[in-house]
């Protein structure tokens, strides 16, 4: 494969005391879709907030389309619009439609024409299965609908890749799959995706590589098979354990070929 | 002088009750927007400054404060009355103004604001397109309070010899030794003008009401 679209080297974060994530080592390359997966407070999020500058990082490096992106002179606000972002809780704006959250960030940062944003608009709503919700405001839409507006929102604006923060933790069950499958049609598309998710069955089917971060490092990355199926690191495994017990296997969508074979990852009783 | 007379003559200083409020009320609400704005983003520095501008304006008694700028700005520039009125009002409502901007700012999600500079915005449009339009409509049930009070407040310039509704009560209530007549003549005249900006802002925000949201 090409260079990689977004290469993170020997990143570092503390807030104050805390040290939230550090050596964190990652490539990203055109077309791929990477799964974070690991423990809660391990630094997922601020880590995708560091990607694309919400939050800075302390140490080491981030590049983006071979332009270092966290370095003093650079234009923050034009790297935000080359990566688009979709939140845990949407977090649309409340005081506009669909149509006008998909807009807003092509009329005030790409300074599109009205009338050409509302086409873009609507063809990104459409993308989504959401061109006849586009006169509904947040409030008027269901939770996965509003998840969806989210993913047009950020897609409007023609990112190189996209930053999924759990796009689907906080919907009910039932939302769930609509949104699994927005993104997975978006990495069929050959978008290039950066997940932080739990969903299992959408990381085997749809990951390149999944990555494992607990601590606020990463332990093990690899293919979803060798991650899934043969990790090498015991606390892959005993995670891996857990979220199937927390998140249930009723996955949507058939496993993959090769994958009915019974997970290889029960972890022993005694295995911390 | 008949009664028709005598009313006539009080309501006629509606006009620069009106034109107090009109100006105070802008006015106020342009500095106290702009200094809520330094009060929530402008750091530490800013902050601190606007909760001091905040604690001395909100200190002092209006009528004491009109005095003051009156006297002050009227060595400087020649300004009628009515004008010297009109301003003071204005300054001391701003500090009311950036409180009431202030808490509507803050009630506005903080994701807003992340989502927004996701997409690309700049810090100021975010808070122009994303924040400020939640945050006004926040604002506009305690601001119907600050404008029945400077509507009310609006009565201090009578002090500074400006012809507004007390005035006029209080002069012709002297000729006539009618004062009950001109005082509820007066306070009618200020129900009335409070009870419909109160109507018309309930209205206001009603209409800009986001559908969908409680
Ligand atoms: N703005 C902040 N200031 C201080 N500490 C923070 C801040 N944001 C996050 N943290 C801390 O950083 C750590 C990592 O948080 P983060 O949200 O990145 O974890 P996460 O892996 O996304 O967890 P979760 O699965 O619960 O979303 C946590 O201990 C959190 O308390
Ligand atoms: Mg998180």
């Amino acid at each position: 494969m090409d260079e990689a679209i977004l290469k993170i080297r020997q990143l570092r974060k503390h807030y104050g005391e805390n040290l939230i994530f550090h050596d964190i080592d990652l490539d990203v390359a055109e077309g791929e879709t990477i799964v974070i997966i690991g423990p809660s407070g391990t630094g997922k999020s601020t880590l995708l907030r560091c990607i694309n500058l919400l939050t800075h990082a302390d140490g080491g490096e981030i590049w983006l389309d071979g332009q270092r992106i966290n370095a003093p002179g650079v234009d923050e606000d034009l790297v935000r619009q080359q990566i688009g972002m979709v939140f845990q809780n949407f977090l649309l704006f409340n005081h506009l439609t669909a149509l006008e959250n998909v807009k807003l960030g092509l009329t005030k940062v790409k300074k599109m024409k009205d009338a050409q944003a509302t086409q873009k608009a609507l063809s990104e709503l459409q993308r989504v299965g959401l061109a006849d919700r586009a006169h509904h405001y947040p409030g008027q839409l269901s939770g996965g609908q509003q998840q969806r507006v989210g993913i047009a929102r950020a897609l409007a604006m023609d990112p190189r890749i996209m930053l999924f923060d759990e796009p689907t933790s906080a919907l009910d069950p039932e939302l769930i799959g609509e949104v699994l499958g927005v993104m997975r049609q978006l990495a069929e598309e050959g978008m290039t995706m950066l997940c932080v998710t739990h969903e299992m069955g959408f990381a085997r089917e749809v990951a390149d590589k999944i990555v494992f971060m607990e601590k606020g490092s990463i332990v093990e990355q690899g293919s979803p098979e060798d991650l899934m199926y043969r990790p090498e690191h015991p606390r892959t495994r005993e995670f891996l354990w857990k979220i199937t017990e927390l998140y249930g296997q009723q996955q949507e969508g058939a496993p993959a070929d090769g994958f009915e074979a019974e997970p290889a990852w029960k972890p022993n009783e005694d295995e911390v | 002088m008949n009664a028709a007379n005598f009313l006539q003559y009080i309501a006629s200083g509606t006009a620069y009750t009106l034109g107090v409020t009109l100006i105070a009320l802008p006015l106020g609400l342009l500095i106290g927007l702009v200094l809520a704005l330094v009060y929530v983003y402008g750091g530490k520095a800013g902050s601190r400054s606007m909760q001091a501008y905040s604690i001395v304006l909100r200190g002092i008694p209006p009528i004491v404060l009109l005095f003051i700028l009156y006297f002050v700005v009227s060595g400087a520039i020649n300004l009628s009355p009515f004008t010297a009125g009109a301003l003071a009002l204005g300054i001391v409502s701003s500090a009311y103004q950036m409180e009431i901007i202030r808490g509507a700012i803050l009630s506005v999600d903080a994701g807003q604001m992340m989502a927004a500079r996701a997409v690309g915005l700049s810090r100021l449009e975010a808070i122009r397109s994303v924040v400020l339009p939640q945050a006004f409509r926040h604002a506009i049930a305690p601001w119907s309070n600050e404008v029945a009070i400077v509507i009310k407040d609006s009565s201090l310039v009578y002090a500074l010899g400006v012809p507004e509704v007390l005035r006029r009560a209080q002069l012709i209530g002297a000729s006539n030794q009618n004062y009950l007549l001109a005082y509820g003549a007066a306070a009618t005249i200020y129900f009335i003008l409070v009870w419909l900006a109160n109507k018309s802002l309930v209205g206001l925000e009603k209409r800009l009401a986001i559908p969908g949201s409680h």
